[in-house]
């Protein structure tokens, strides 16, 4: 080869580099890897490589029973674990065809987790967009209030983090006592923080140089890649499961569904600044209407009355021979779930997080899929992120808001 | 119109090899019994039913009968709110079936997973390689003749491939050792010649 062809090819090679950015990444919200090829500071191609967090659930749950899958439902979306455990309960009832008999005061306290885990996913969610734009100081103002959701939770079911809630056929436990008003307590403190965030933030001239126009997403790719949450929500797609097809008590709650137009970076963060107002009216709700009171003077009941189903009292197992063998049955058995199969899906804080189980009748499913928001949600990057810059990969990243443990399972 | 009556549509416009519409809780499952005709069935769907959102696909492994597998289509429409849940079944030989990445674009990466974890190809796919697992991976981890404890493979550029306790490695501790380089070797034999180690620290 000529010395002036051998220039030419790397004058060709040249223009274009290929960065990698993750899977250890501050920016890339989880183990997410993007291999960008760039001309200059313009991604001219994104490809992502996930599976960095795949722990192989759908596996896992084929060789345990239902109840025993609970904890590995927490660990799907990280930052809103009792959105899943409500998610999958349900779903497992509705297999079992028994999510209409849920007490109601199982059906608002699920309510009251998943609306709490919608705040926390959004405190969080926005928090480390606002943080990965530049705006360090409103993701200490959202870490303060997610620290009082902890707490709450903490209260509630004993862990933090992986809560393991819900059970199938009710709860693990009923409310402690004041927490009803610890929590009321905390909607008026986070009411503050979401406004200061605002504040901060909506009229910012910087933020939104940095979100507008940035990472648009049209109506019809959001339908077409299979987006959901406030994602779709985001895009101009008015579509809500709590509103599409209720489930729990939503039908009897009042809220509004926020829907953005330009579906850029700019609106995603508008419709989750939204959503939180709505989850605090939510919640305010629920804690007025909650069967039973505050501290079930009443002794509402939280879980279903069928031995079959949810464990008996330990009072019961320790003298009675019927409540003994329930007990035994159920945890080295499982419930008896029907043959069939069954998709069930929530309205998840990142999306539409669906089950969907085939069961060959008997305590353990035959095959459990998970349909995961984030995994859909990040098969876009590919057409949305050739023509930015590399620094509105993490204006995209945070309002696309994934989450790898429920991207990978 | 409801997704009983979407399945009828579908099944007078396909004849025989859409079966009964079947309902189990409420949900509407068709079966297809040509695998090689879901591409069609789905751009009906999409086209003149109106399903224009492809919620999931799974693979189910039915280990010992035949056919081995049976994929599941979920289909929703935005218009009209329902559901449907496609499935068609796929020999063992075959193993692979037409895509339809074309129709939502929402499959690609479904069927990447499907391909990665069942091992069953797509027609017309534009870009099937594994998704979850790394490139080069010899096994389907979702099959069920693949145990849970799964199988030791060569990850490339990692250098722990079983789990910690049993690689040997740093974490392992012997107590009693002379100094920290006797008690946590880097790689080593269990069983071989802790005298060989201990000579060679000595050595150092």
């Amino acid at each position: 080869m000529s010395a002036g062809a051998a220039e030419e090819l790397t004058d060709l090679q040249g223009e274009k580099m290929v960065l990698n950015m993750g899977p250890s990444h501050p920016a890339t919200h989880g183990v997410l890897r993007l291999v960008l090829e760039l001309d200059g500071e313009i991604i001219t191609k994104a490809t992502p490589d996930i599976g960095y967090l795949h722990r192989g659930d759908e596996k896992i749950a084929e060789n345990m029973t239902y109840t025993q899958f609970i904890p590995y439902t927490d660990r799907l979306d990280y930052l809103a674990p009792l959105a899943n455990n409500v998610a999958y309960a349900l779903a497992v009832e509705k297999l079992m065809g028994i999510d209409r008999e849920l007490p109601p005061r199982c059906q608002y306290i699920r309510v009251i987790c998943c609306e709490l885990a919608r705040l926390s996913s959004h405190l969080l969610g926005l928090g480390s967009m606002a943080m990965d734009v530049g705006a360090l100081t409103v993701f200490l103002f959202t870490f303060t209030e997610r620290e009082k959701i902890y707490n709450l939770i903490e209260a509630l079911t004993g862990a933090r983090f992986t809560t393991s809630y819900t059970r199938i056929g009710g709860l693990a436990r009923d409310l402690s006592a004041g927490w009803v008003e610890q929590c009321r307590q905390f909607l008026g403190e986070v009411v503050v923080t979401i406004d200061e965030t605002e504040k901060l933030l909506t009229r910012n001239k910087i933020f939104v140089d940095r979100n507008r126009d940035i990472g648009v997403i049209s109506r019809e790719a959001a339908m077409d890649y299979g987006l959901s949450g406030p994602n779709l929500r985001g895009s101009g797609v008015e579509f809500d499961l709590r509103k599409a097809h209720p489930y729990l008590v939503y039908d009897q709650l009042e809220f509004d569904v926020p829907a953005g137009s330009a579906g850029d970076c700019y609106d995603r963060y508008l419709v989750r600044i939204e959503e939180m107002r709505q989850s605090v009216g939510l919640l305010r709700q629920c804690l007025d209407k909650l069967p039973g009171g505050p501290d079930n003077k009443a002794k509402e009941p939280v879980d279903i009355p069928d031995g079959k189903t949810v464990l008996p009292s330990k009072h019961k197992v320790l003298t009675s021979m019927e409540e003994l063998i329930h007990q035994f049955i159920l945890v080295t058995e499982g419930v008896n779930a029907p043959p069939g199969e069954v998709y069930f899906s929530a309205e998840n804080p990142k999306g539409e997080l669906g089950f969907y189980i085939h069961s060959k009748g008997g305590g353990t499913p035959h095959r459990l899929k998970i349909r995961s928001p984030s995994f859909c949600n990040l098969s876009i990057l590919p057409l949305l992120m050739p023509g930015h810059m590399i620094s509105d990969t993490v204006a995209i990243f945070g309002s696309l808001d994934f989450v790898m443990g429920e991207c990978d399972r | 119109m409801s997704a009983r009556e979407f399945a009828q549509q579908l099944k007078a416009r396909f004849g025989d090899c859409i079966s009964e519409p079947k309902e189990f809780r409420a949900e509407i499952t068709v079966q297809l019994s040509e695998a090689g005709r879901i591409a069609e069935i789905c751009q009906f769907a999409k086209k003149e039913m109106g399903f224009d959102y492809l919620v999931d696909i799974s693979s189910i492994d039915n280990y010992g009968t035949d056919p081995r597998w049976t994929v599941v289509y979920h289909l929703y429409g935005f218009g009209h709110h329902c559901h449907l849940r496609v499935k068609t079944d796929v020999s063992e030989e075959k193993s692979e079936l037409p895509t339809v990445t074309g129709i939502w674009r929402a499959a690609d990466w479904h069927e990447r997973e499907v391909y990665d974890m069942m091992g069953l190809r797509f027609r017309g796919h534009p870009d099937l390689r594994r998704i979850l697992m790394w490139e080069g991976y010899p096994y389907f981890p979702l099959r069920k003749d693949f145990p849970l404890a799964g199988k030791p493979s060569d990850v490339p550029e990692v250098a722990f491939t079983r789990a910690a306790p049993e690689e040997g490695g740093p974490f392992v501790t012997r107590p009693g050792g002379k100094d920290s380089t006797a008690r946590e070797p880097r790689a080593h034999e269990l069983e071989a010649d802790d005298s060989a180690a201990g000579a060679r620290a000595e050595k150092r």
